[in-house]
């Protein structure tokens, strides 16, 4: 059974109801490469054996009397901003070190339901603040494709998991990229859905107009399996959508004959480096193949992106991050002397330089007399954005790009120039302001780092996304290479 | 004439009755043991979402409707940020450029006679922060959330109250409202209605606003009326000595009788306001609107004209009547039992049953005098079974005995002597025991009118109609 | 209208001058007000960087956004829904308070606040 990691999600899910294993001897397999690949990859900020053990004896229980639900036995992993019960949830933050949740989110309630089984809390970049994961209170992220490169992030824990097969599927959270650009400079399959598809209630906010749940995944048919549990309307979140899922894996087969696809010029600009540029119009000639039509499409705001991200995000993160403050749970500084001095040293110290700097620009564009000229601007400018959008939708099925303007670069080549870092983001940031689906496809290799080609849809296309991606999945195997030492 | 003209707007927070808090499921119950009633929503746990309580929505809708107000057909929820310990989520969710409420007013009634419109510019929906307690714990501060997450509404009038006196008819003319409208229990001992109260004062005549001074958190009428007037003279003293008022957050200490300034608040507030990206729009349609102002009670203005044109009331009396539903409601029925007699059930209610409940701290709800017992009393005045003096004696002894007026009367032989001829015989007797009196009567003496009617009413126990007792002294004495 | 060449270049800024240099007193004062700690050391690594994001984030002010109303979320039309007057939850503050750095009689203590 030594080679149970090699299987996909969907396969193990399959296997486990056919009983041609157990979850106890799939979850035994995973555990056992996290804990020999952790110290490497440091993926993980905390692994949860005996409880998964113990939850994958029940499951097989459960699936020898023919119960179940569609994930009951399968292993996942949560990005550590989701929320679980008796387990800590660090958000990557010396703030939350010590925290142990009282209650589990949303997502992980569901997929629990599904009968999914948690192996335990991946790394992040802190309070999901980066394009890199380096802002880790744990440390770096690894990516296993070149140990001395970053996964990305801030889903990077997730991602570099997925990629070195210690768990079949995981968690995160895309508020400007973070499950895509991890996704594509991994090499995996990961979706973003639309805003208000999936719960926020319990994924720690960062930016809650932008913050949105997701999958990371080796396929696109892992990701629409794990997606249709986890997805749907919660009462306990006010920005979820009252609207049915579609079972996106019955979706999966669709052909792709007559798909009009819009090439987003502005993504094909100046900063694409040449051999990403070259594995991207690679894919796109696949998708000719299958039918496609393709067509160029002009979104004349989306170049403010970046800079609308980059008010609108800190602002909502200053107030959300606000709440720790070393009263009521999380990090409080040794011997405060009064009030002032408990609030400021357990914040200046529980937080990262990354989080200061995003907590201090987002205070300074919400303060008197700079709010009309940077928070209700950066507010207009995604109104124009979400237009242009919907104007492209209009005309085209999906749009598709570049996911990334380069391939995975070293840990701390970028990490004292934070504009540089910001630009990680520049291809991912739109589909977040826009509130629309997005997913990162691996799409080839540049100097033996995996490239992602980006689908984006309308709201609540996700069933098509999936359907697009998993097509050119059956005509490509990118999503199945595996780096080197991890197969 | 003073120089000076004092200009006051008040800000009253008024905590919604609804049974949970305004964006959790926890309960609301005024006394729970510390943090009992703080889930974690309350708490500002990381991840937790705030989700909306209709019946906020819907008591803040009538209070809109009963102050003639516009209700906003899209209203929006903002995060006020700023640090407190008992504000856990480091931002208070309130209303903040589109409140659900606008434009409203109230009436009311200057010493005069006549009646000011106080205009209510806003009123909005927003969250209670919870409680800070700092007495008994030695060098700490002890954080007590469970009022955190209660529903508020904040009404906001414009700087139209001209003196204290004002501020006091306007702030018990919305105290009143909200009880009618069963939209808070206006329980100021315990937080559930009090105001901040924006005082300054400009030279008489001037148009330019003073700067004002904001007291915190005042919650007794008393402490309101005494607030704004030592701030009132202290501005002025300041401005006349040649000084200049500060902008400031200041807090009114009772055991002094003086206001001083707000430590905690003394730096520059930027509470960096902006939509509450967790909640959505709150958008009313006409419908709902409608049928919320179906569930409208009849307002204490309304009331209060019916009374006077329906019962004869003085507009004094039906305003003091109509300042309570439950007072209202007691004194209709009263006169619904009584079959009659409004004002001299509005002179009870208003004169011995009032004072009795004054007295033990009661309210006209307690049951310790129902209605129908009072109308009882009444009636016997009416029929003249006994005089009103002799129903005094009686109303005491009901108060405190719990038996029905007959069976106080019967008791204590109360009964009314309205008997002609038992009458005159009691005052042939008092006329044959003073001879010299009847005498100088006789000759002249009218004052000794009063010493006969004192005698006769001395021999009866005072039970003799006085009336009755009056017209046939006067014949008898005549002889 | 705009490229990303223009933006790539925007983070070239500080090689001319930046229009938004924040001097120490405005990285003493957003710091203050976000309440968090600084060492003297940080101050000016934050001075540089967010003189830098502020003067990136300046190229909106180019955007052409004349009668364009601001975007506070991303799903149009949708409006919040109301929970129903329920209460839900029991009592859980000792389970709360594990997580809670200092606590006494239910309460969660912070150095004495002078009103």
């Amino acid at each position: 059974m030594s080679e149970l990691h090699k299987r996909t999600l969907t396969e193990l899910a399959a296997g486990l109801r056919a009983r041609k294993f157990s979850s106890v001897e799939v979850v035994r397999a995973f555990l056992g490469r996290i804990e020999s690949r952790q110290g490497t990859l440091n993926a993980f900020v905390s692994v949860t054996s005996g409880q998964a053990l113990a939850e994958a004896a029940g499951a097989d229980r459960a699936l020898a009397s023919g119960g179940g639900g569609a994930l009951t036995g399968v292993p996942i992993a949560h990005k550590d901003l989701f929320c679980t019960r008796g387990v800590r949830t660090s958000c990557g933050s010396r703030m939350l070190d010590n925290f142990v949740s009282p209650y589990d989110a949303t997502v992980v309630a569901r997929l629990k339901a599904a009968g999914a089984i948690s192996l335990g809390k991946t790394n992040m970049d802190e309070f999901a603040m980066g394009s890199s994961n380096e802002n880790s209170y744990y440390g770096p992220v690894r990516n296993p494709w070149n140990v001395q490169l970053v996964p990305g992030g801030s889903s990077g824990g997730s991602a570099a998991a997925v990629a070195a097969r210690l768990v079949p599927g995981a968690t995160g959270t895309d508020t400007g990229g973070s499950i895509r650009q991890p996704a594509a400079l991994c090499g995996i399959t990961g979706i973003k859905p639309t805003y208000g598809r999936v719960s926020r209630f319990g994924m720690v906010a960062f930016a809650s107009s932008l913050d949105q749940g997701g999958v990371l995944t080796v396929s696109a048919a892992d990701a629409a399996l794990m997606l249709r549990e986890m997805a749907g309307f919660d009462p306990n979140d006010s920005t979820s959508v009252e609207a049915p899922v579609p079972d996106y894996v019955a979706a999966l087969d669709a052909p792709l004959a007559g798909l009009k696809v819009g090439l987003l010029k502005e993504f094909f600009d100046k900063g694409l480096e040449a051999g990403n540029e070259r594995r991207i119009r690679e894919a796109l000639q696949v998708f000719e193949k299958l039918g496609a039509q393709l067509r160029e499409v002009s979104l004349p705001n989306l170049p403010l992106s970046v800079p609308t991200y980059y008010v609108v995000a800190p602002a909502e993160a200053s107030s959300n991050l606000a709440r720790f403050d070393g009263v009521r749970y999380g990090y409080r500084c040794k011997e405060p002397r009064d009030l002032l001095d408990l609030y400021q040293r357990s914040r200046g110290e529980g937080f990262g330089a990354e989080v200061k700097r995003r907590i201090m620009t987002g205070t300074y564009v919400l303060s008197a007399g700079y709010y009309d000229a940077y928070y209700l601007r950066a507010q207009k400018v995604r109104q124009l954005i979400t237009d242009d959008f919907r104007r492209a939708f209009a005309e085209v099925d999906v749009l598709m790009g570049p996911m990334t303007p380069t391939a995975a670069f070293a840990i701390g080549a970028k990490t004292d120039d934070p504009i540089a870092m910001y630009l990680n983001d520049i291809y991912t940031i739109g589909a977040n302001l826009a509130g629309v689906p997005a997913m990162s496809v691996p799409c080839g290799f540049v100097a033996g780092l995996p490239v992602g080609l980006q689908i984006v849809g309308p709201h609540f296309g996700e069933a098509r996304l999936l359907n697009v991606a998993h097509r050119y999945q059956l005509e490509t195997d990118w999503h199945t290479r595996v780096p080197q030492g991890y197969a | 004439m003073s120089a000076w003209e004092t200009v006051i707007g008040l800000e009253i927070h008024a905590q919604l009755a609804t049974r949970s808090k305004i964006f959790s499921g926890s309960a609301t119950a005024y006394g729970a043991p510390p943090n009992a009633q703080a889930n974690l929503v309350d708490l500002g746990y990381p991840g937790v979402l705030p989700v909306l309580n209709a019946e906020a929505v819907r008591m803040a809708v009538k209070l809109g409707l009963a102050i003639n107000a516009r209700i906003a057909r899209s209203s929006v929820f903002a995060r006020k940020n700023y640090f407190y310990p008992d504000l856990p989520k480091g931002y208070q969710i309130s209303q903040y450029e589109l409140p659900i409420v606008a434009e409203g007013a109230v009436d009311i009634v200057l010493d005069d006679g006549a009646l000011k419109r106080i205009g209510i510019t806003r009123a909005h929906l927003e969250e209670d922060a919870g409680k800070s307690l700092h007495e008994g714990l030695p060098g700490v501060t002890g954080i007590d959330l469970n009022r955190a997450g209660t529903p508020l509404v904040e009404i906001v009038s414009e700087p139209h109250l001209r003196s204290a006196k004002e501020a006091v008819a306007y702030m018990k003319k919305v105290h009143t409202l909200v009880r009618y409208l069963e939209i808070c229990d206006g329980n100021m001992q315990e937080g559930s209605f009090r105001c901040d109260a924006n005082v300054s004062v400009r030279r008489a005549g001037a148009q330019k606003l003073g700067t004002r001074a904001e007291i915190k958190n005042l919650n007794s009428f008393r402490f309101v009326e005494r607030a704004i007037n030592y701030e009132v003279s202290r501005q002025i003293d300041i401005l006349e000595s040649g000084g200049q008022v500060v902008q400031e957050t200041r807090l009114y200490d009772p055991d002094k009788g003086e206001t001083r300034p707000m430590r905690s608040k003394e730096e520059a507030n930027d509470y960096r306001y902006f939509p509450d990206p967790d909640l959505l729009p709150l958008v009313l349609s006409d419908a709902f609107i409608e049928e919320v102002r179906t569930t409208l009670p009849e307002l204490p203005d309304q009331k209060a004209a019916r009374f006077a044109s329906g019962y004869g009331l003085s507009p004094y009396d039906a305003g003091v009547l109509t300042a309570s539903r439950e007072l209202a409601a007691y004194y209709e029925e009263v006169v619904r039992e009584l079959e009659g007699e409004p004002k001299l059930a509005a002179n009870w209610v208003m004169g011995e049953l009032a004072a009795a409940l004054n007295r033990e701290n009661l309210e006209v709800g307690s049951g310790r005098l129902p209605a129908a017992r009072l109308a009882g009393l009444l009636e016997r005045i009416a029929d003249q079974t006994i005089s009103g003096k002799i129903a005094k004696e009686v109303f005491e002894a009901m108060w405190s005995g719990g038996r029905s007026a007959d069976e106080v009367i019967d008791a204590q032989g109360l009964r009314q002597i309205t008997d002609s001829s038992a009458i005159e015989r009691v005052i042939d007797e008092v006329m044959g025991k003073n001879p010299a009196q009847l005498a100088d009567y006789r000759a002249g003496k009218d004052k000794l009118f009063g010493f006969f009617v004192g005698q006769v009413m001395k021999a009866t126990g005072g039970k003799a109609n006085p009336a009755q007792l009056n017209e046939l002294l006067k014949k008898k004495l005549g002889g | 209208m705009y490229d990303f060449a223009l933006v790539f270049s925007l983070h070239h800024a500080h090689r001319r001058t930046l229009a938004m240099a924040l001097t120490r007193e405005q990285i003493a004062g957003i710091a203050a007000l976000a309440r968090l700690n600084l060492t003297p050391a940080e101050i000016p690594v934050y001075q540089e960087s967010l003189s830098k994001i502020l003067d990136f984030v300046g190229a909106l002010q180019r955007a052409r956004t004349e009668g364009v109303t601001p975007m506070s979320h991303p799903l149009p039309g949708l409006s919040q829904r109301l929970r129903p007057d329920v209460v839900t939850e029991q009592d859980r503050h000792e389970e709360h308070q594990r997580n809670a750095p200092q606590v006494a009689a239910g309460l969660y203590l912070v150095p004495k606040v002078i009103e």
